[in-house]
């Protein structure tokens, strides 16, 4: 069996430890744009910020190839699918066969076209390896820093280089920063704080024109800078799919086997299409949780095994200088709210379940809330005044913890 | 595969082996100098209503969502028993936002951190060891 993986990031990685949970044989290979060993993505920040180094930040041991028996293609991009013939073309026209083959392509920043952009010399994005350490090299004590974007690239961006450069402005066009997962009042707490670290903000507007170092914004403002790194949002890498007569909606469409609508394409990760259950809608959930779990369950599903259910949900842990911010599900339903300075907590229920939470500061237990959507616990079930206070097992029955905590099953 | 189960009926709610717990991570010899004057982080916690109470640590799940979720590949299971790299964490929460149980919390350096049934410090886990009405074993079921 010839299994191909496009893409070398969490949603291979889990394919590679799905396909060997089935089969010991077959010769994988992992194909990669990128030319280096499989690392975690949103380590970035911590690295420019020293919080890790390269050697720490693989998100996989050194030997992970050989341990799982692939072959590797580093620093070639994949460019076309023939499906009829089963093959994979490299951009040097290589063509590698395969007989199950998985698109972990993930995404790419998007960079809405912006009049001037062409003028700015030092343009990043914040992706990728290579994007961190070209942005680290153009880094200089005092640079002036524009941030397009004040989502979690954006912001994770803003704290590893505020060690270098006390010079950051953020922008968007958003009123408000993390707008995909905070409310209002959340994201005034989380924008108070990174103000005390000497981050500004512009809300709720964007750069008219760029002329060489200068932002024309559309308040009418003109501003001065070194750099400027745009973190607007990202786009699923869909095209291999697209040309090969695939269906895509937003991202790939697969279904609960994570099968593409080409026979013997799977796709997993930032390109792929997921089902939320905390909507019950069908999304893209650009998060690396859902992108391993998606590949595991492909590379079973590709060994011919039977992939576990995907229990997947929009979710964020991330903090800023110290400031923990935890959320999950869907902000939907009847709401619980509690604050106290930076400590803020937000619980939405509906339909006897809950179906989302935000939680900043104390983030203590949080696991408990995410269970719960999870596993759409009734809160008729529990003790739900109790578990509004703070997640705890104290809120639930006796026989769920006998369960649990007891062994009196073997259930996790 | 032995694990830490919980006997809620016998639970006293003493807290001795969350004190058990912060010693045998400490890596000093001495209990009373390795606790003193500080505010321990154990691995293992009693939850109390002041009627109910029973220690919750670590279930080594056998489908981890804090190991699948975990964004820098620092949380790995091995032989039943689920680790943490100290070196490879950068507290970035994902594994609290993850545990079912709440029982990872970060060290007083951010860093996470959590029972690893000290395979470590001996093999046996203190909190087992210590507790004096069996309220936890650490068996085989």
């Amino acid at each position: 069996m010839e299994y191909v993986i496009v893409g070398n990031s969490a949603a291979a990685v889990g394919a590679i430890e799905g396909i060997r949970q089935i089969d010991r044989e077959g010769r994988i290979t992992v194909i990669s744009s990128e030319k280096h060993h499989t690392y975690s993505r949103p380590l970035i920040s911590y690295l420019i910020q020293g919080k890790t180094d390269r050697q720490r930040m693989k998100y996989r041991q050194d030997s992970f190839y050989d341990d799982f028996g692939c072959r590797t293609v580093f620093n070639k991009t994949a460019v076309a699918i023939d499906r009829e013939s089963k093959k994979l073309f490299l951009e040097d026209g290589e063509a590698v066969s395969y007989d199950k083959l998985l698109m972990a392509s993930g995404s790419s920043p998007f960079i809405p076209p912006m009049t001037g952009l062409e003028t700015v010399s030092k343009h990043f994005s914040f992706m990728s390896l290579d994007d961190a350490e070209a942005l680290e090299k153009a880094l200089f004590p005092e640079a002036k820093v524009l941030i397009i974007g004040a989502g979690l690239i954006g912001l994770k961006c803003a704290e590893g280089i505020a060690a270098v450069t006390g010079k950051i402005t953020v922008i968007d066009l958003a009123p408000r920063i993390l707008s995909s997962i905070l409310d209002d009042e959340g994201a005034q707490i989380v924008q108070a704080h990174l103000e005390k670290q000497g981050i500004d903000f512009r809300l709720g507007v964007s750069v008219k024109r760029f002329a060489s170092n200068k932002a024309e914004l559309t308040s009418g403002e003109n501003m001065h800078f070194d750099i400027l790194v745009t973190a607007v949002g990202v786009r699923p890498n869909v095209g291999l799919i697209k040309g090969a007569g695939g269906e895509i909606d937003k991202g790939i469409v697969v279904n609960e086997r994570m099968e593409t609508t080409i026979p013997d394409i799977y796709a997993a990760g930032d390109c792929a299409v997921s089902y939320d259950l905390s909507s019950d809608t069908r999304r893209i959930l650009a998060l690396l949780p859902n992108a391993y779990s998606g590949g595991y369950a492909a590379g079973i599903a590709m060994a011919g095994g039977e992939p576990p259910e995907l229990k997947s949900m929009p979710m964020n842990a991330i903090g800023f200088f110290g400031l923990h911010i935890i959320t999950a599900g869907t902000y939907d339903g009847e709401v619980f709210e509690t604050k106290e300075g930076e400590n803020y907590k937000k619980l939405f229920y509906s339909n006897d379940a809950l179906r989302g939470f935000i939680m900043i500061g104390n983030a203590d237990k949080a696991g408990i809330y995410t269970a719960m959507i999870r596993e759409k616990t009734p809160l008729s079930s529990i003790d739900f005044e109790l578990i509004c206070g703070k997640p705890s097992l104290m809120a639930f029955s006796r026989s769920y913890r006998d369960q649990k905590l007891g062994g009196k099953t073997h259930e996790n | 595969m032995k694990r830490v189960y919980v006997n809620e009926d016998w639970c006293l709610g003493c807290h001795l082996c969350e004190y058990n717990c912060a010693f045998a991570n400490s890596g000093k010899k001495d209990m009373a100098i390795a606790l003193r004057d500080i505010k321990i982080r154990p691995n293992i916690r009693v939850e109390t209503d002041g009627k109910i109470c029973f220690a919750v640590s670590c279930r080594h799940c056998d489908e981890p969502f804090c190991v699948t979720n975990c964004i820098s590949g620092a949380l790995t299971k091995k032989d039943g028993i689920i680790s943490i790299d100290k070196e490879k964490c950068v507290g970035c929460y994902t594994c609290v936002l993850s545990c079912p149980y709440g029982a990872i919390t970060p060290a007083e350096s951010g860093i996470m951190q959590k029972c690893e049934l000290c395979t470590q410090n001996g093999g046996v886990p203190m909190c087992v060891n210590g507790c004096p009405n069996n309220a936890i074993v650490f068996e085989e079921r």
